[in-house]
């Protein structure tokens, strides 16, 4: 490839990378803040569930990828197992952080809210989650830099992003095309990290 | 039942075990309409977990506690605590609500339009000696102690409750302000009279605040008296809490 291509390529593979990132982020916040809250209500449940999340945070990612590829719907090569992956690195830091954040509320907060005749529901969206936003968005911040690291393996299993630059230039032995995935991946994660930084700081400001 | 009526309570038998513990053991008292009383004992005698019976955040192993004759186990616990304000030492305000948000917290759970609950929470700051035009978009960590207890005292006001409790309210407070609070308490008493249930292990507060004292030891009910005959009283339990007066 030219250097010119690879200019050309840039934006092409850096959106493919934040496509990868913004789905996986959302299904993990999905799945996440409901089931950390849940864990809440539900401490019996809370080893298990955590045990879980941490084990799949221990497996190397390259591992992970390679041991979907043969799962049946959720397998295969391409977009769909990346982000499969991808959504259980980052379910853990999202999950843990949300839990922690909610039972970390102060005692006699969540007491005077349930003797003022707060219901379930209230306590949780005016109380509980307000107070813990600055923590879940402490985890989020963590599961977005990881996973924007971490889909760069994506490519290895034809999940595209900018992880190809990088397997091309091992494979060719080129610097440049791997720093060409490199640099904009990691300008990626600073500016994330940036940006999410920001609106956490905003929510602590109680 | 009227929102500015006021209620009364009845303990009927009421035991508490929490594992092999028995918090309490049989406790039975009414309270009247209108009066102070005060739960008066030391640590661990059970004091707390009787007045969260009241509004239902503990609910009795054994025996029932009536509020305005009805279980609190019939009550729909949401429908029943707002109707009661409820004081804690820790104050419990939501420390990302302004103190005008704190206030109106109850009046907004119960749906009332928001020129009524502007009006009532600076009614009630003014009601607790804060200035609402200083104090209103402030957040609680920006006041002090006796200041956050001051709008503890106005946010349990708030809707107008037939039944106020107070859980130790004045206990972390320095002696002077508390001196002003347990004053505030008895004027808004005077205008109020509201029924309410005043924890406390302070003595000199309970003679001060109670219509009526009752003390409990170790779970058991050891004597329900006005502050006077409380004074003649000569139980060992009395005698104990009575030698702290002698200096």
């Amino acid at each position: 490839m030219s250097r010119t291509g690879l200019l050309f390529d840039i934006p092409q593979l850096a959106s493919e990378h934040i496509e990868l990132v913004l789905i996986s982020i959302t299904i993990a916040l999905a799945i996440g803040i409901p089931t950390g809250v849940l864990l809440t209500r539900r401490p019996a449940l809370r080893t298990g569930v955590m045990a879980f999340a941490n084990v799949m945070q221990t497996v190397p990612s390259l591992a992970l990828f390679g041991f979907l590829i043969p799962i049946p719907l959720i397998g295969g090569i391409g977009k769909r197992t990346a982000i499969v992956a991808l959504v259980l690195y980052a379910l853990l830091p999202i999950l843990r952080n949300t839990l922690v954040g909610i039972l970390n509320v102060e005692p006699a907060v969540r007491e005077s809210a349930i003797a003022m005749g707060m219901t379930g529901g209230q306590l949780l969206r005016q109380v509980e989650l307000p107070l813990a936003a600055p923590t879940i968005l402490a985890g989020v911040r963590v599961a977005t830099v990881t996973t924007i690291g971490t889909a760069t393996i994506a490519a290895a299993i034809g999940g595209g992003g900018l992880g190809v630059f990088i397997f091309r230039g091992i494979a060719s032995v080129d610097t440049t095309q791997i720093l060409a995935g490199a640099i904009p991946a990691a300008l990626l994660a600073l500016i994330s990290d940036g940006g999410i930084g920001w609106i956490e700081k905003r929510f602590s400001a109680v | 039942m009227a929102a500015n009526s006021t209620a009364t309570v009845e303990f009927r038998g009421v035991s508490f075990r929490i594992g092999g513990n028995q918090i309490l053991d049989n406790l039975s008292f009414a309270i009247d309409a209108g009066e102070t009383l005060v739960l008066l004992g030391r640590s661990g005698s059970g004091k707390t977990t009787a007045l969260k019976m009241v509004n239902g955040l503990v609910l009795p192993t054994t025996g029932e506690v009536l509020v305005d004759g009805r279980p609190t186990t019939a009550w729909d616990p949401i429908q029943l605590r707002r109707g009661i304000g409820y004081v804690i030492q820790e104050v419990g305000l939501f420390p990302h609500f302004t103190i005008g948000a704190n206030v109106g917290l109850v009046p907004r759970l119960l749906e009332w339009d928001a020129a009524r609950i502007a009006a009532r929470t600076n009614e009630l700051l003014e009601q607790v000696g804060l200035d609402p035009a200083r104090f209103l978009d402030r957040k609680p960590r920006e006041l002090s102690g006796g200041q956050r207890q001051r709008v503890g005292v106005a946010r349990a006001l708030a809707a107008d409750p037939r039944l106020l409790l107070f859980d130790e309210p004045f206990g972390a407070l320095d002696p002077v302000t508390r001196l002003e609070l347990q004053n505030q308490f008895l004027a808004l008493r005077n205008t109020l009279r509201k029924t309410s249930i005043f924890v406390t292990h302070d003595v000199r507060e309970a003679l001060r605040l109670g219509t009526r004292i009752a003390l409990l030891d170790r779970g058991k009910l050891e004597i329900l008296a006005t502050p006077q005959e409380f004074l003649r009283s000569q139980t060992p339990q009395t005698r104990a809490f009575l030698d702290v007066l002698e200096l």
